[in-house]
C-alpha cells in the first residue's frame, strides 16, 4: 500500500488543526450561547446543531459551491491569488471546523452554564473585572467542557467522511484521510487492507472515550480534594 | 459615613430603605424571611441595579448620575452559603482576593484574626461549613473593604461553629464597618450596635418598634435578646 503514511498524517494533521482552530472559535460563541437567552440565541443554537442532523452529503455540497472558483466568497479572496479552497486542506478543515461545530459548542457551552452566577458574584466583590473573571473563574471551572470538547472534536474529524469526500477529493497525500482510504480498499476488494485501517480506527476511538470518561472522572475527584 | 437611599421593584416588593450610620461597628440589618434584606445588600454591592444613591466614607458608589460597577467598588460580601471558587485552593482563594486588592493587606494578621493557619494548605472541597465561611471571611478581609456587607453568614452552621465565628465577627467590626444581615435575635445581640430593622421592603424607624406586636412567633428569650440589643444601641422600645 503506497501513500498510507501520508494518509494517516493528513488525518491527524486535519484533527489537529480542526481542533485548535473549533476551541478558539467555539470558546467566544459559547460564552455568549451561555450568559442569556431569547429567540436570537435559539436561531444560532439550531444553526450550530445543523450539523448533527444534515446529512454530510449536504454540508459538503454547500461548502463545495461556496469555496468554488465562482462563488462571491471566493471572489474576496481571488486578489490574494486564490481560486478555490476545494482540493485543498486549508478547504478541508474548513469544512471540518463546521461539521464538528456542534460537538465543541455544546460541551464548553454546558460547562459554562454549570457555572452559575455566584461565582461571578464572588470575583467582581473581589475586584475582578468582568474580563478578569473571564480568565480566571470560567475558563478554569469549564476545563472540563473544553477536554470533552477537544476530544470529541478531534475523534469526529478523524472519523468524518462525507464532507472531505465532497470537499477534497481524496487526493493522496494532500486531501485523502483514513476513512476515505478504507472505502477505495473495499471497492479494490483489499479487504486485509480495509481491516488493517478499520481495526486501528475502532481502537482509536475506544482509546479516545476511555480517556474521556477516565480524566472527566480524575477532574471531578479533583475538584472534590 | 455611610449614605443608603435605594428604591427598587424585586420578585413581589418594592424595596425602599434610606438610612445614614456611622462607618464604623456592626450595623444589624434585622427583618423576617421574605423582608428584603438579602436584596438590600445586594443592591448596596451593585449585585442588582436599584436606583439611588449610595455613599461610603465620601466615595460615591452610585447616584443619579452614575453607577460604580461591582469590581470598582471597594465592598466586601460574604454570602449566606459560604462561596470559595472551587477550583482554586484556600491559599488560592485568598490570593485571588489579595492580589486584586489594590492596597496593601496584613495577610498574617487576618488569617490569624480568622483562625485558618493550618487550613491553608487545604483544598476547598474537604473543609467543614464553618471553615469555609473563616476562609471565606478572610478573604474578604483581603480585599480591604470600606465596607463589609455579611448575609446571614451563620445560617447554616451548626451551634459550634456558630459559637466560633461570633467573636470573630465582632472583632471584625473593629477594623472594618459591617452591615450584618441576620434574623437570629441572639447574635443580634451579641454583635449589633446598631440595628437596622426592615419589614416588606421598607426600614421602620426602631424608635416605633412595637417588639411585641411586630415580632409574633419569638419566643421571649428571644424578645429579651432584641430589647436588650436595642438598649444597648441607646433605642427605645
Amino acid at each position: 500500500m503506497t501513500g498510507l503514511g501520508d494518509t494517516i498524517v493528513v488525518t491527524i494533521n486535519l484533527a489537529a488543526v480542526t481542533t485548535v482552530c473549533l476551541v478558539v472559535l467555539a470558546t467566544p460563541l459559547a460564552w455568549w450561547l451561555s450568559r442569556g437567552s431569547g429567540l436570537v440565541r435559539d436561531m444560532v443554537t439550531a444553526v450550530v446543531a445543523l450539523p448533527v442532523v444534515l446529512p454530510p452529503t449536504v454540508l459538503g455540497f454547500y461548502l463545495l459551491v461556496a469555496m468554488g472558483p465562482n462563488s462571491p466568497l471566493m471572489a474576496v479572496l481571488q486578489p490574494f491569488g486564490i481560486r478555490t479552497l476545494n482540493f485543498s486542506f486549508a478547504g478541508l478543515v474548513i469544512g471540518s471546523i463546521l461539521y464538528s461545530l456542534p460537538f465543541a459548542v455544546q460541551p464548553i457551552r454546558n460547562a459554562f452554564e454549570a457555572i452559575g452566577a455566584r461565582p461571578f458574584e464572588v470575583a467582581a466583590t473581589l475586584r475582578a473585572a468582568p474580563w478578569d473573571a473571564f480568565w480566571s473563574v470560567a475558563l478554569p471551572q469549564a476545563r472540563k467542557g473544553f477536554l470533552t470538547a477537544a476530544l470529541l472534536v478531534f475523534a469526529h474529524t478523524v472519523g468524518e467522511f462525507g464532507v472531505v469526500l465532497m470537499i477534497g477529493g481524496a487526493i493522496p497525500g494532500k486531501t485523502e484521510v483514513v476513512s476515505i482510504r478504507i472505502f477505495q480498499l473495499v471497492e479494490q476488494l483489499n479487504f486485509a487492507g480495509a481491516h488493517l485501517l478499520a481495526g486501528g480506527l475502532m481502537v482509536f476511538a475506544f482509546a479516545v472515550l476511555l480517556a474521556l470518561l477516565v480524566i472527566e472522572r480524575r477532574i471531578g475527584r479533583a475538584a472534590r480534594d | 459615613m455611610i449614605e443608603v437611599s435605594l428604591t427598587g421593584v424585586t420578585g413581589g416588593f418594592t424595596l425602599e430603605a434610606a438610612f445614614s450610620i456611622p462607618a464604623q461597628g456592626v450595623t444589624a440589618v434585622w427583618g423576617p424571611s421574605g423582608s428584603g434584606k438579602t436584596t438590600l445588600l445586594r443592591a448596596i454591592a451593585g449585585l442588582t441595579r436599584f436606583n439611588g444613591r449610595v455613599m461610603v466614607d465620601g466615595a460615591i458608589w452610585q447616584d443619579g448620575a452614575q453607577f460604580v460597577p461591582v469590581h470598582q467598588r471597594r465592598v466586601g460580601y460574604v454570602f449566606q452559603e459560604p462561596s470559595l471558587l472551587s477550583h482554586l485552593s484556600v491559599q488560592g482563594n485568598l490570593d485571588y482576593a489579595r492580589y486584586r486588592s489594590g492596597a496593601s493587606v496584613d495577610f498574617d494578621r487576618i488569617v490569624a484574626q480568622t483562625g485558618i493557619e493550618d487550613l491553608l494548605g487545604r483544598g476547598v472541597a474537604k473543609l467543614s461549613g464553618g471553615e469555609r465561611q473563616r476562609v471565606a471571611m478572610a478573604r474578604t478581609l483581603l480585599s480591604a473593604p470600606q465596607l463589609l456587607l455579611m448575609d446571614e453568614p451563620l445560617s447554616s452552621l451548626d451551634a459550634e461553629a456558630k459559637a466560633g465565628l461570633v467573636p470573630v465577627i465582632a472583632a471584625i467590626g473593629k477594623t472594618v464597618p459591617v452591615l450584618y444581615v441576620s434574623h437570629d435575635a441572639f447574635e443580634i445581640e451579641r454583635l449589633a450596635d446598631r440595628v437596622l430593622r426592615l419589614s416588606k421592603g421598607r426600614l421602620i424607624d426602631v424608635p416605633e418598634l412595637d417588639f411585641a406586636a411586630e415580632v409574633e412567633g419569638l419566643s421571649e428569650a428571644e424578645l429579651k435578646a432584641l430589647a436588650r440589643a436595642a438598649l444597648k444601641a441607646g433605642i427605645r422600645v
